[in-house]
């Protein structure tokens, strides 16, 4: 009996040994992007434990074009056109900022029409990004019909601006001094009745995705910044609205007529993914009545440019300014030594302050939520590699 | 419109027809005869008005219609024509092709696309061929340390395991390719080899993302498995039977979905998640996990298991229909006859034309009740999707139950009852 007995603890202790697990036996490393159909032009490693993300490393710098340093061997005109690469669907509100610090820096005030076109067409711009960016939040979710929607109506907006500056994704339409050009004939009209259209399908939108209880299961309650975590890590745009701060560029700091535009900024104190997918799309109704005020508000004619030199440029100095974009506040710091080239352009843009709360919601939640919160904090690579 | 090339000339066209009638005629002789002869001489054919049927005189009696009736009749009520056309797997794969092209259409119509328009003129009616083709003509990659014989087998034991279920369904009285008296338990039980090949093939790709598709759809699976069982059972007890024919028979009058609409709910959503299709595609997730288990599969690997896929939604469509629809059951549209004064042996059954009508009319319209969340609903998440099928299914799979057995004890359905046929 004694032998049978000890047979059978070495037998056991011989399983225990083959079934010992090691940290790496347990956790599976994961490599999301840039290959991946869930990242975009971006990796980040997470290790996961089972269904739980244990680790996460983000790592952008896949899309880096060296904007910044392109910028020092151009001058001031001819930074536009490669300035707005980054974010080629938010091209206006990235050449905004842009355009309003060179302002500031060489001293030129903008046409009252000039300023109120520019607002309109930054408006527009963001309709269109973030209608691009619920498409693929859709898709995410495995949603398609909320990919097809957006996307589709997305269209409309892109042939407003078509009309309005004469391309339909990369504009170059901010220029310091003002915009390239006028108003098309019978535009007003026009963009009324898109944006009677899109208020209604919005409503669309409401119904078949953000009431639909299968899309609030999977992002209510989960990935939830606070509002001291969220300044902290210092986000901005939807994401810091989404964690309770009514903060707002266009509000707080109001660049060109913004002051005179009555407007709401939209927040939401949930923190969660919910919420940082629901404040866009807030954002896009404020929009509408934005849309429509400047368009009321606009002088019907005037100039919208200011007359420059062929070659502007500024006396030594150095200039911050910062706009509201799809993503948040998009500030272009820029040190002019005097002569038509900046010395110095620095672009601070929210992809990449948003994408740092990353590893930070994403540790601890299941691996079925990485592409909500993910997507949710307005991130585009391609910015934030610059 | 084709226009004629610039060196066009009649001669030549003629010319060229009348090369390739003569090849016709060379392979068709040399080739094609004797290889039907070959074939009939091993299938045994039917004595026909006394004579036993030859080879020679079944070719000779091709030529009358009057005598080839005997023989199409013979030939569609053999084992052969159902495993193979009817019931069986052409049927079945023709309905499978028609779901494709039908889903493409109808999701694309839901998110004001178009769909497929070009291959095949008429609203891309070809494109499902196309894209066969293009699948056929893929190299089939398998991955470096992949455990080749589970790889290769695994698709071809998903199409089969399709096969098998669709095997159990009948499509009219008397129209099934295996008619058990246990049929229901054979449908669960073949349903219960889906999750091991998913496992298994998943396994036998050596990759991280297969991985988790494969665990996330066994998880999945046997999680449904148990709401899905139980949503059959109240339908067996009303109709007293195991036996797929006897229950489609039993609701001649009234459908079961009338008394039992909780497990007809409970039956579709747990169809919807043994077939993977959204919102339950999660082994297939691709933002999370690429493509789930399918990731490694590349080319007629692919194809293989999109069409057991389909194969397998028509065989749920059709046992949804047969539980809780009435089968077959629906009003006489087709007449009689349709060669009045006729006296010869008859092809056309005026019942089973009628029941395959209404059987594949009601089998197509739930096929889009499965296609259509496709369109409205995002995915879910593995613990929504795990506590929906252990806690709230099950419980509401119950409830029928109870009303079930409640119908057959206050005599009102059930062998005897009042509204029983």
């Amino acid at each position: 009996m004694e032998n049978l007995d000890q047979k059978f603890n070495e037998t056991i202790k011989m399983g225990l040994e083959i079934v010992k697990e090691t940290e790496e036996d347990r956790l599976m490393t994961l490599s999301v992007g840039p290959q991946h159909p869930g990242s975009g032009h971006f990796r980040f490693t997470i290790k996961v434990d089972g269904d739980y993300v244990v680790y996460c490393d983000p790592d952008p710098g896949y899309v880096h074009r060296g904007e910044e340093k392109m910028c020092e061997y151009r001058n001031f005109i001819q930074n536009i056109p490669h300035l707005e690469r980054p974010v080629i669907h938010d091209s206006t509100n990235i050449t905004y900022s842009y355009s309003l610090a060179v302002e500031e820096l060489a001293n030129i005030q903008v046409p009252i029409r000039g300023q109120y076109i520019r607002a309109l067409a930054s408006e527009l711009n963001r309709q269109v990004y973030t209608l691009y960016w619920l498409g693929i939040y859709g898709i995410f979710l495995g949603h398609s019909t909320m990919f097809m929607w957006p996307v589709g109506d997305r269209e409309l907006f892109i042939d407003l601006l078509e009309a309005l500056t004469g391309a339909r994704v990369t504009h170059a339409f901010n220029i310091p001094g003002g915009v390239r050009n006028d108003m098309p004939e019978g535009f007003k009209d026009r963009c009324l009745s898109q944006v009677a259209y899109f208020e209604k399908r919005l409503d669309e939108y409401e119904d078949i995705f953000y009431n639909n209880p299968l899309f609030r299961q999977r992002t209510e309650g989960v990935g939830i910044l606070t509002k001291e975590d969220a300044i902290k890590l210092g986000v901005t745009g939807s994401v810091l609205r989404a964690s309770g701060i009514p903060f707002d560029v266009r509000k707080a700091e109001p660049y060109d007529i913004y002051n005179e535009v009555d407007f709401k900024v939209q927040y939401m104190k949930t923190c969660d993914s919910f919420a940082r997918s629901m404040v866009p799309f807030l954002d896009m109704r404020e929009s509408c009545q934005i849309i429509r005020q400047l368009l009321d508000k606009m002088p019907q004619s005037g100039e919208v440019r200011a007359k420059l030199q062929p070659n502007p440029k500024g006396p030594v100095g150095e200039s911050y300014k910062r706009v509201e974009s799809g993503r948040g506040a998009l500030g272009y710091y820029i040190v002019s030594d005097g002569t038509p080239k900046p010395y110095r352009v620095k672009l601070s843009v929210g992809s990449f302050r948003n994408i740092l709360a990353l590893p930070h919601l994403l540790i601890g939640s299941k691996l079925a939520d990485m592409p909500s919160i993910y997507w949710s904090l307005n991130y585009w690579p391609v910015e934030a590699d610059r | 419109m084709a226009t004629a090339p610039k060196d066009f000339r009649f001669g030549n066209f003629v010319g060229s027809l009348i090369q390739l009638i003569f090849w016709i005629l060379i392979i068709v002789t040399l080739v094609g005869l004797p290889l039907i002869f070959i074939i009939l001489f091993y299938v045994p054919l039917p004595p026909v008005n006394g004579e036993v049927l030859t080879p020679y005189l079944f070719f000779s009696m091709m030529v009358d219609p009057t005598r080839t009736i005997p023989i199409i009749n013979f030939m569609i009520h053999t084992d052969m024509f159902r495993v193979a056309v009817f019931p069986g797997f052409s049927y079945a794969a023709l309905l499978a092709a028609a779901t494709i092209f039908i889903e493409r259409k109808f999701l694309a119509k839901m998110q004001l696309r178009i769909g497929p328009l070009y291959a095949g003129k008429i609203e891309g009616i070809l494109q499902l061929i196309a894209d066969g083709l293009k699948l056929i003509s893929k190299e089939i990659i398998v991955p470096s340390g992949a455990d080749k014989l589970i790889f290769w087998t695994a698709p071809v034991a998903f199409v089969v395991t399709a096969a098998a279920v669709v095997s159990l369904i009948p499509a009219a009285p008397g129209w099934v390719v295996a008619d058990l008296d246990v049929g229901i338990i054979a449908v669960f039980a073949f349903l219960g080899f889906f999750p091991l090949i998913a496992l298994l093939f998943s396994w036998a790709s050596n990759s991280k993302y297969p991985f988790i598709g494969g665990m996330r759809a066994l998880h999945q699976m046997i999680a449904f498995e148990i709401p899905f069982i139980l949503s059959a059972l109240p339908v067996v007890i009303l109709a007293g039977s195991l036996n797929l024919t006897d229950m489609a028979n039993a609701q001649y009058s009234y459908w079961f979905v009338f008394f039992l609409p909780i497990s007809a709910f409970v039956f579709y959503i747990s169809s919807l998640a043994e077939l993977e299709r959204i919102p339950f595609d999660l082994p297939e997730a691709e933002s999370e996990i690429v493509a789930g288990w399918l990731t490694e599969t590349s080319g007629m690997i692919y194809g293989l298991i999109q069409l057991g896929t389909y194969v397998k939604l028509y065989a749920l469509a059709g046992l949804f229909v047969i539980l809780f629809l009435g089968g077959w059951a629906g009003p006489q549209i087709f007449p009689e006859e349709i060669m009045p004064g006729y006296t010869g042996e008859k092809i056309y059954n005026a019942t089973t034309v009628n029941a395959v009508f209404w059987f594949t009319l009601k089998s197509l319209g739930m096929i889009m009740l499965i296609l259509l969340p496709r369109g409205i609903n995002p995915r879910i998440r593995i613990d929504i999707l795990l506590h929906t099928g252990w806690y709230k299914l099950i419980v509401l799979a119950f409830i029928n139950i109870f009303v079930a057995l409640l119908l057959v004890y206050g005599g009102v359905l059930g062998p005897g009852g009042l509204l029983s046929t």
